[in-house]
């Protein structure tokens, strides 16, 4: 957590207990960013896959809903013909009609190993608790319908592989109690499945996938700016690599259904259908059971008890609240709302913040133009603040911290403003660094960087998660944008560049970190002996 | 740590992006190892559903028990202190028989089954649904069904030589309008 020069406390600089605190497995969850971290390689943080999954699923389900709407036009919809009017396309495989074929298998098998790994992710961060979880559970809502859509469509093709896995559904089904004839008879003999049964197959494939998107907006509700696009890269990657996998492996079909013989070895697609196989290898019960119970499970996660004292969320201060939006607009999780200012001046606005959706960041703080250190008041108190760590407090340990450096030791110190989620700044103490942690990089108000050159810094280093890796969400994006100048509010332009440094460092990057600021180390003196050192503020 | 720039930018950004040709051959390894999971395991390992040299024989019949009891006549008294528009003279029970169903195959008990009538006054029709794998070649099927439970024995019975070809479905059901079992 907070590392301070030796023999410096930061004092007053307290965060409370970080977002990734309470993780089901510390190892597991160490295990998943070193593969995150081996794709930034390769990717990029910003363009990494596992970063975007939920918009790579998004991306599937678009994938699917186009080839979905190529194939409805060409589908024989009545028991009879549909497998003919399929398999005509697989005899051209190469042809338009062939490769929406193809496509709309492997994105449906894409979509299903989005969806698994995006779970797996938010499990892992442990992301199901307080302010998340309506998003949490209108996920796990979404899960048998996306379960139901995608098995139902190999019924659709009523080949062998669809005609097993209607009859091994029906047979699961028939487990449940309630059915006073089971469904299976409708798979009994030739002739069993009549047009009417099948535009009932037809209907459930159309109708779930558009519940399954209105439940979709429902789960990116509580978010702002949610991630449903993938970076243009990825999107078309993905979709290469779907395309291209069509062209080499085109998806053939495995005869027509015939209800008076089992097809003894079929092709199965175990990404959407291993629960046939799991039920005929236990019992229909034991599935129930398992597949049932492990949903539950998902369902039941937000209800268990949190571990200590709920953390404070954002407080708004009327009279230095002036309803300049800024919060509201950066707010990650829409906790923000506006409302006419109770000083009741005509169009004055003060934010508002639900406390059930506000998640502790402190962004908010950082985007609140009241927020700057440079206010002439004994007792700076900002427009909206986080009452764990206030801007007050944060000045006062940055003066105080300043004050403290051994200068004979450290003509140059280097000031970091660390996000408490990413890289541990235990490492880092050493007589020329005052380390200050912050609940999230987005909580720092660009204008702390320079008041701390004025102050007596001679470098600043800004340490954030990796784009796109922000713990919570848009903290890190907001942070570059800032200091980039590309957002309100901004650091000013003449603060000198060449003293300021951002650092994108996850958990796990402290030797990059360390290389950042062995970076600036370097940097200082030479900057120092061309254009002198900067500006100092005289504490009244 | 990523790499990213920003020369406008009046920050020194360490950013994040893919840098250098080993980065964009790994992106493209990345990409093919992606479609290479999807299409593998999209049709591999294949699945065996039946062993082989095993037909399918499928135990299915949804049926209506006979009821539990006898319809008797209710006498002068009963009648009389029922509503004028409820005295039916004749009263049945709802509730109807379990059916109990047995199969076996050339002489040994496969399916010994008793279903319960379906529906809360278990006055529905009772149902049963079983898959049995049975190598193939000739067998001797022998079912009995028996629908009443006043009644002693097999209300219904059938018995058949059949020859079972590999991966065949053979469905046992009941049909009224046809005599009762039927095999198809």
């Amino acid at each position: 957590m907070a590392a301070s020069p030796a023999g410096v406390p930061a004092r007053d600089v307290r965060v409370g207990p970080r977002n990734t605190d309470e993780v089901p497995s510390r190892r597991a969850l160490a295990a998943w960013r070193a593969l995150l971290h081996g794709f930034d390689h390769a990717f990029g943080s910003r363009g990494n896959p596992l970063r975007q999954l939920g918009a790579l699923a998004f991306l599937a389900f678009g994938l699917l809903a186009l080839s979905g709407l190529w194939l409805y036009a060409v589908l024989d919809t009545s028991a009879s013909g549909a497998h003919a009017s399929i398999e005509a396309l697989s005899r051209r495989p190469w042809s338009p009609g062939g490769l929406m074929r193809s496509l709309h298998r492997y994105a449906a098998d894409a979509f299903v190993l989005f969806t698994a790994l995006h779970l797996l992710s938010e499990l892992l961060h442990g992301r199901w608790r307080r302010f998340r979880r309506f998003a949490w559970w209108t996920g796990t809502a979404l899960l048998p319908l996306l379960a139901v859509s995608a098995v139902g469509g190999f019924w659709l093709n009523w080949d062998r592989l669809g005609q097993f896995s209607a009859i091994a559904t029906a047979e699961w089904l028939d487990a449940l109690p309630g059915l006073a004839s089971p469904l299976a008879r409708n798979f009994l003999g030739a002739g069993a499945v009549s047009d009417r049964l099948f535009s009932l197959f037809v209907f459930v494939h159309l109708g779930v996938p558009l519940l399954m998107l209105f439940g979709l907006w429902f789960h990116v509700q509580r978010l702002t700016r949610a991630a449903v696009f993938p970076t243009r890269a990825l999107a078309l990657g993905t979709t290469a690599a779907l395309l291209g996998l069509a062209v080499v492996a085109p998806v053939a079909g495995q005869g027509p259904a015939d209800l008076a013989q089992v097809a003894p070895v079929l092709a199965l697609d175990w990404f959407i259908l291993f629960v046939h196989p799991l039920m005929y290898a236990g019992s229909a019960a034991w599935t129930w059971a398992l597949v049932g119970g492990g949903w539950l499970a998902l369902l039941a996660l937000p209800l268990l008890p949190v571990r200590g004292p709920r953390t404070a969320v954002a407080v708004v201060d009327a009279a230095n609240c002036n309803g300049c939006r800024r919060c509201f607009a950066d707010c990650p999780y829409a906790a923000i709302t506006m409302a006419p200012h109770p000083s009741g001046r005509t169009g004055r606005q003060i934010a508002v913040v639900d406390a059930d959706l506000c998640a502790s960041c402190g962004v908010c703080a950082g985007a609140c133009p009241s927020s700057t250190p440079f206010r002439s008041v004994a007792d700076l108190v900002t427009g909206i603040d986080m009452p764990q760590q206030p801007v007050a407090a944060l000045r006062r340990a940055l003066q105080d911290g300043l004050q403290a450096l051994p200068r004979q030791q450290a003509p140059h110190p280097i000031v970091v403003f660390a996000c408490a989620e990413g890289a541990a700044t235990a490492s880092l103490a050493t007589p020329d660094l005052l380390v200050l942690p912050l609940i999230c990089a987005g909580q720092l108000p660009p204008s702390f960087v320079e008041y701390a050159l004025r102050d007596g810094a001679a470098g600043v280093v800004v340490a954030a998660c990796r784009d796109g890796g922000c713990a919570w969400r848009l903290g890190a994006r907001w942070t570059a944008e800032r200091l980039d100048g590309r957002r309100e509010p901004h650091l000013r332009a003449d603060v000198p560049a060449e003293r300021v440094c951002l650092v994108e460092a996850d958990a796990g990057d402290e030797a990059g970190l360390a290389r950042a600021v062995a970076q600036m180390r370097v940097r200082l003196p030479q900057i120092n002996a061309s254009a002198g050192p900067a500006p100092k503020i005289h504490h009244g | 740590m990523a790499e990213s720039s920003s020369d406008s930018a009046p920050v020194h950004a360490q950013g994040a992006g893919p840098r250098g040709p080993a980065a964009w051959l790994l992106q493209g390894v990345l990409y093919g190892l992606f479609a290479l999971v999807i299409g593998v395991f999209s049709h591999w390992p294949p699945y065996r559903h039946l062993a082989p040299d095993t037909a399918l024989v499928k135990l299915s019949l949804v049926h209506v028990g006979k009821p539990v009891a006898d319809c008797r006549q209710l006498t002068a008294t009963e009648l009389a202190k029922l509503p004028p528009n409820m005295r039916a003279p004749t009263q049945c029970p709802r509730e109807r028989s379990p059916v109990t169903v047995e199969l076996d195959i050339d002489g040994a008990a496969a399916v010994r089954t008793v279903a319960a009538p379906s529906g809360l006054s278990r006055d529905g029709a009772s149902a049963v649904y079983q898959r049995l794998p049975v190598p193939a070649g000739e067998r001797l099927l022998q079912v009995r069904l028996r629908d009443d439970v006043r009644a002693d024995g097999f209300a219904y019975t059938l018995e058949r030589r059949v020859t079972l070809a590999p991966a065949q479905v053979l469905v046992i059901d009941f049909d009224a309008g046809k005599g009762g079992i039927t095999v198809q």
